[in-house]
């Protein structure tokens, strides 16, 4: 029982950890960039939507509304700004950037909010659906409801639109693409608004189930990396295969021997999986040239 | 393609560059006795610590490519190994502290084979996410191994018996000498074979192992280098701050302050990182000492790093050489034109062909 409990668990947390790590290994998949500032960007989503709940006394799913438009804003001009005029060695430039851009989000959060833990508060976080024995938190259920509306509305984006061709043309051969006439710039600009827009939205949950302040974010970032790199850079089903199966073996490790390794665990399986399997469990071999 | 041998004349002339090599020494030795206060000479034993780890870690990411953002595993090893044979050993807290820095560095090396081993079969940005994984799974397991580590109490260290406005300079002076050594290892390996082999791997690697490099032992080798200087590093760091805790010795920032000290100076030059350390790492204690808070530091820190990379994605010292090539070659122009039929001049200030052409350091 205390078993099947740890793997509803994970599959709920999961949920919202896969809708934050589908915004990463997109904007990978679209132009090579390791999105490093995707954990700071979280936790600013996280805390506009706080600001938000506090100061309007906004409900933090309605808040998203606000959020996620301005996080994704921010994502067109991060493209724009930073990430265009890069040059060469565009895979490492790029994630130093990104850490540059979260260093920054970092400092600037810690400075307006300062370092004390805080938490979104709204009437249904502490409320439980019961079915048997086993217990179902309502604001997981709630999250977990709201990444798969997103994710299928990322899945019907990507597959069943224009912008969507265009972006998966992108990914497969951006000079090609390039040649039939798609702006990539333009395409990588909305990828990257929307990866960041994932995060906010990620955000969100993140902040209404976790005491957090800005150095949640050192935390975050590498879980979401390892859930991106175990699910094969740039693939999105992967990434939401990984990040229901990590936190599913995170959580029965937890019940089953001891919380302190249920984290070292989630790190440990990336180190064995990549030894068997160099591109992750979805990843195409050698991607692509550099 | 450009030449293959560009004239000497191209270069920022020898002398300068052994006088203002001179003029740093001088000035690195010099510094405590002139600045005698504490405070200024604790910035300087950062800074020290800062100038070997980066060196140590440019041996391996500056010249291989492979950008490692996990080397605080070594720092992390370097703090323990020194805390724990310290205190179980009853080494006398003094001098003899430093007679664990040889042992603190090997004991990272070690350890760095087997990591090495893992991390080296992965390439680019998998290998830069590994590293960082590995560095988590290294700060868990000091949390977890509670009955070695002390967990998140962490280990106390005996303060060395010298003290007050004296406290700082053995360390600051141990520092400077690991340095030296891996300033003077840097500048080997960038003149060896080994090193033209690791410089090889970063331009094209599968194209390396064609001509016969063996490049997992080439890397491997780096690697443990690498990890040498910052187990030392650490082990002079853990006696210095007087206790070791998990957050601390396996610190996401102090990975990423290696990687933002390299690029600033310029990544797998010889004095780019260097100069990095000596400036960021100073100006972060300073700002520390002055502010207290970290935030406001953060925001700066990522407003430069912002502006360098934008401004000069490839650091200063490569930035600033290549300007001096190119003043050279438009002074030599305009001076006297170049006879027919000779052609372009080289292309100049190109960091990778240079380093390429010339098998020295920029």
């Amino acid at each position: 029982m205390l078993i099947t409990q740890a793997v509803i668990d994970g599959i709920l947390v999961g949920g919202f950890y896969a809708l934050m790590a589908a915004g990463l290994t997109l904007v990978f998949g679209v132009m090579d960039i390791v999105n490093f500032a995707q954990g700071a960007l979280v936790v600013l989503g996280a805390y506009l939507s706080y600001a938000l709940s506090v100061h309007l006394n906004i409900d933090p799913f309605l808040s998203l509304f606000i959020t996620v438009p301005a996080t994704a804003l921010l994502g067109v001009a991060i493209y724009w700004v930073l990430i265009k005029p890069i040059k060469r060695d565009r895979v490492v430039m790029s994630l130093l950037v990104m850490f540059a851009v979260a260093t920054l989000i970092e400092g600037i959060l810690d400075y307006v909010f300062k370092s004390n833990l805080v938490q979104i508060h709204a009437s249904y976080i502490n409320k439980s659906y019961n079915l048997g024995k086993l217990n179902f938190p309502a604001i997981y259920v709630y999250a977990f409801l709201l990444s798969i509306g997103l994710l299928g509305g990322l899945y019907l984006l990507i597959y069943r639109s224009n912008f969507g061709r265009s972006l998966r043309a992108s990914m497969q051969n951006p000079v090609a693409a390039r040649l039939v006439g798609i702006n990539t710039d333009r395409v990588s600009a909305i990828t990257l608004g929307i990866g960041i827009g994932l995060a906010a939205a990620g955000g969100m949950v993140f902040g209404t189930t976790n005491a957090f302040n800005a150095a949640s974010s050192y935390d975050l970032i590498s879980r979401l990396l390892v859930i991106v790199i175990l699910g094969g850079f740039g693939s999105v089903s992967g990434a939401l295969v990984a990040a229901l199966l990590m936190l599913v073996i995170q959580d029965v490790v937890a019940v089953t021997w001891s919380p302190l390794w249920g984290q070292t665990t989630f790190y440990m399986v990336l180190v064995v999986v990549l030894l068997l399997r160099p591109q992750g469990l979805f990843g195409r071999k050698a991607v692509r040239a550099q | 393609m450009t030449a293959i041998n560009a004239p000497a004349s191209y270069d920022v002339p020898r002398t300068a560059r052994f006088g203002s090599l001179a003029v740093v020494a001088a000035a690195l030795v010099l510094f405590p006795i002139v600045f005698s206060n504490p405070a200024v000479t604790s910035v300087g034993v950062f800074a020290m610590i800062y100038l070997m780890s980066v060196t140590g870690w440019n041996i391996f990411s500056g010249y291989s490519g492979y950008i490692a953002l996990g080397h605080a595993v070594f720092f992390g090893i370097g703090q323990y190994s020194s805390a724990l044979l310290t205190n179980h050993l009853k080494i006398p807290p003094g001098w003899d502290l430093f007679a664990l820095l040889p042992v603190a560095g090997a004991i990272a090396g070690l350890a760095a084979i087997p990591i090495g081993f893992v991390l080296l079969r992965v390439r680019k940005h998998t290998f830069i996410v590994l590293t960082i994984a590995v560095m988590f799974i290294f700060q868990l397991l000091a949390f977890n191994l509670r009955s070695w580590t002390g967990g998140s109490q962490g280990l106390q260290m005996p303060f060395p018996t010298w003290t007050g406005s004296y406290f700082n300079e053995p360390f600051y002076y141990m520092g400077l000498l690991v340095s030296a050594i891996a300033l003077t290892t840097s500048w080997w390996v960038r003149r060896s074979k080994f090193g033209l082999g690791l410089l090889a791997i970063r331009d094209d690697e599968d194209r390396a192992r064609s001509l016969g490099i063996h490049t997992t032992r080439t890397k491997l080798i780096a690697f443990v280098i690498s990890a040498v200087f910052v187990g030392a590093a650490g082990a002079i760091y853990a006696p210095f701050v007087g206790s070791v805790f998990p957050q601390f010795a396996f610190d996401p920032s102090f990975d990423l302050a290696l990687a933002v000290m390299a690029f600033t100076g310029g990544l797998g030059t010889l004095v780019g990182p260097a100069l990095g350390a000596l400036v960021i790492g100073s100006l972060q204690q300073y700002f520390l000492l002055q502010f207290g808070g970290a935030n406001t530091f953060l925001i700066a820190y990522g407003l430069l790093f912002i502006l360098i990379l934008r401004l000069l994605p490839e650091g200063v010292v490569p930035s600033v050489t290549g300007r001096w090539r190119q003043w050279v070659v438009y002074r030599e122009r305009s001076h006297s034109p170049a006879p027919p039929g000779t052609g372009t001049p080289p292309e100049v200030g190109r960091r990778r062909d240079v380093a390429l052409e010339q098998g020295r350091p920029a």
